[in-house]
């Protein structure tokens, strides 16, 4: 049963796949990414990665692929102008290819003569998340706090090249709006008959 | 439901029950919508002195099916320049995806269709994908305004799920498991148990409820921060193309989705199936009427939330783009990170306090309480929640370390 669901999912992540970059609309390439990675969580699944799946789901679907969407639904492309520079790019994108294709080759052949990575990370945990915080928050503690500074810093970095005060717009401030009290806004004027202010 | 359809070994055995407890769960849970749906336009026209539905059937109680009728026997228009399969697609995302997230939903004690161990962490997966029906809507009619509420509803629902997720991460730290089923054991024994009321983390947890329930409202798009679809300003947002049975779609998964943001704050928060006040059950009684007593009790909790949501739309004032935008960022997510450091800082006291004693125990060392150590002490009963005949730190600490 866990081979058919194997065998099911994998074709799947593999025509998803290749849908996302055969696609000519760049909407439609985002949406077979999105199956791509749904799908790739169903695999995580099946080797007992459950943990892992629900992140692949939670961040990279629920939050990296919406701002996908979110960018490129707004582009206006021209199909013909992006299509000119096929040529001169097929080199380049089989040469990645290629290196890409024989890393995994590299990788897949290590794990499989070489006998030393092993997909359990710690044997004795009830669960995959105590599982895996064993192994982050003792052995790995360094470089996932590096990694988190790394992310933050980035962040910070968005933000300050991107924010920008302009005078000239209006904006509301809550906390002035609070504070501001009765004798600051309204004044009472004592009018008399037919003489105004 | 577990113990309720027990029959049939093997394979085709275990997806028959698979497949019976899902068609149930839907069934009765589509029904149930049916007269939510009822109920909130009532509360929402007794809010405005109106009377609300009361033509089809007794106190209109049949309007719902009138209007399911209306809307499937009507025709399907789809807009020429609208992209057809994406179009169609849309909706049925939307309802697919708030129907699968009650598969790990503990209703009673024992029934779930899924009992996940990372059940909250799926949960959350689900709600976070519910933005692509109303992103893929807006897009593929091909249409100004359905266009300008999927882009509005994409910005507001990646923000709101960042505080949903730190405030859920706080209610881990208390229960220290993923599986929804042990969150709900871990506030059994009466209201002062519940993570919303319990003391002292009450000062703190409440505040949490407060958030989740704001930023639940803003999940499910509801008002006040029904933004993608504010008729004021955008006619209908992401719907305005939709017609017949893709609409109805659209909607019942949207009030599917408000239940299932309803039945996790009840999970969450408020002790799921247990009682306010705990009843002793008389012994011999059969599994399954304590379990229909559990799913009544869920059930009521489910629709106290359901009318805060209704009375939030009858009553509050839709809020403006950029102050959604200003309480999700600046407010709700500095508060709940504070939050989260707060519990975990309490936890690690209280775990400092049990551990000592756990250790003194677990006498090889093997961070389980085995067969032999067990035998040597007298532990209260009911420690091992997972049953696997050994006792872990997480099942000693929820039991009797605090």
């Amino acid at each position: 049963m866990a081979l058919i669901a194997f065998y099911i999912l994998s074709t799947v992540v593999v025509l998803s796949a290749l849908f996302v970059v055969a696609a000519r609309n760049p909407v439609h390439s985002v949406l077979w990414l999105i199956l791509t990675f749904f799908t790739s969580a169903g695999l995580l699944v099946l080797i007992g990665a459950e943990f892992l799946a629900m992140l692949l789901v939670v961040v990279y679907v629920g939050a990296v692929a919406v701002l996908f969407l979110f960018v490129v639904m707004m582009l206006d492309i021209d199909f013909v102008a992006l299509k000119q520079g096929f040529q001169n790019y097929l080199v380049v994108g089989l040469l990645v290819a290629l290196a890409l294709l024989a890393e995994i080759g590299i990788v897949a052949a290590a794990a499989t003569f070489g006998g030393g990575a092993t997909f359990q990370p710690s044997p004795g945990a009830a669960t995959n998340a105590e599982a895996l915080s064993k192994v982050l928050y003792t052995d790995y503690l360094l470089l996932f706090q590096m990694s988190g500074v790394v992310l933050l810093v980035a962040m910070m970095g968005a933000i300050v090249l991107t924010l920008r005060s302009r005078p000239s717009v209006k904006r509301q401030s809550i906390a002035e709006q609070v504070g501001r009290k009765r004798k600051d806004a309204v004044e009472l004027k004592d009018v008399r008959p037919g003489q105004g202010i | 439901m577990q113990n309720l359809f027990l029959w049939g070994g093997g394979i085709w055995g275990g997806i028959g029950l698979a497949v019976l407890q899902i068609l149930a769960l839907v069934v009765i849970m589509l029904v149930c919508i049916a007269f939510l749906l009822l109920f909130d336009r009532k509360v929402w026209a007794a809010v405005q002195l109106r009377k609300g539905p009361n033509v089809v059937g007794p106190f209109g109680l049949l309007q719902s099916f009138a209007d399911l009728i209306k809307f499937v026997l009507k025709e399907v228009i789809i807009p020429a320049g609208a992209n057809k399969t994406v179009f169609l697609l849309a909706p049925i995302i939307t309802l697919s995806l708030a129907l699968v997230g009650w598969a790990v939903i503990p209703v009673a004690p024992g029934w779930v269709v899924a009992n996940l161990n990372v059940g909250v962490l799926y949960l959350f997966a689900i709600s976070s994908l519910g933005v692509y029906g109303i992103i893929m809507g807006g897009w593929a009619s091909n249409s100004k305004y359905p266009f300008l509420g999927g882009l509005r509803s994409a910005a507001q629902m990646v923000s709101y799920e960042v505080s949903i997720g730190f405030v859920i991460v706080t209610v881990l730290l208390l229960v220290g498991s993923l599986n929804l089923s042990d969150v709900v054991n871990h506030q059994g024994g009466g209201i002062w148990n519940w993570h919303a009321f319990a003391f002292p983390t009450i000062f703190v947890m409440f505040p949490m409820f407060v958030i989740f329930f704001i930023s639940a409202l803003a999940e499910t798009n509801r008002p006040p921060f029904d933004l993608p679809e504010a008729e004021s300003e955008l006619v209908a947002g992401y719907q305005v193309e939709y017609s017949s049975s893709p609409y109805l779609m659209f909607m019942i998964g949207e009030y599917v989705s408000i239940v299932l943001m309803c039945a996790m704050l009840t999970i969450l928060f408020f002790g799921g199936w247990h009682m306010p006040i705990p009843i002793p059950v008389p012994a011999g009684t059969p599994d399954w009427l304590i379990s229909l007593g559990g799913l009544l009790v869920f059930m009521v909790k489910v629709t106290f939330f359901f009318f805060l949501f209704a009375m939030v739309k009858a009553i509050v004032p839709r809020y403006r783009y950029d102050q959604l935008m200003r309480l999700g960022w600046k407010i709700f997510l500095p508060t709940s990170l504070v939050a989260v450091v707060i519990i975990g800082g309490y936890m690690t006291f209280l775990n400092a306090q049990a551990r000592p004693a756990f250790e003194a125990i677990d006498t090889n060392k093997s961070d389980y309480l085995e067969a032999p150590e067990l035998t040597a002490v007298t532990l209260p009963a009911g420690l091992d929640t997972n049953n696997d005949g050994k006792i872990s730190w997480h099942e000693y600490r929820a039991g009797a370390g605090t």
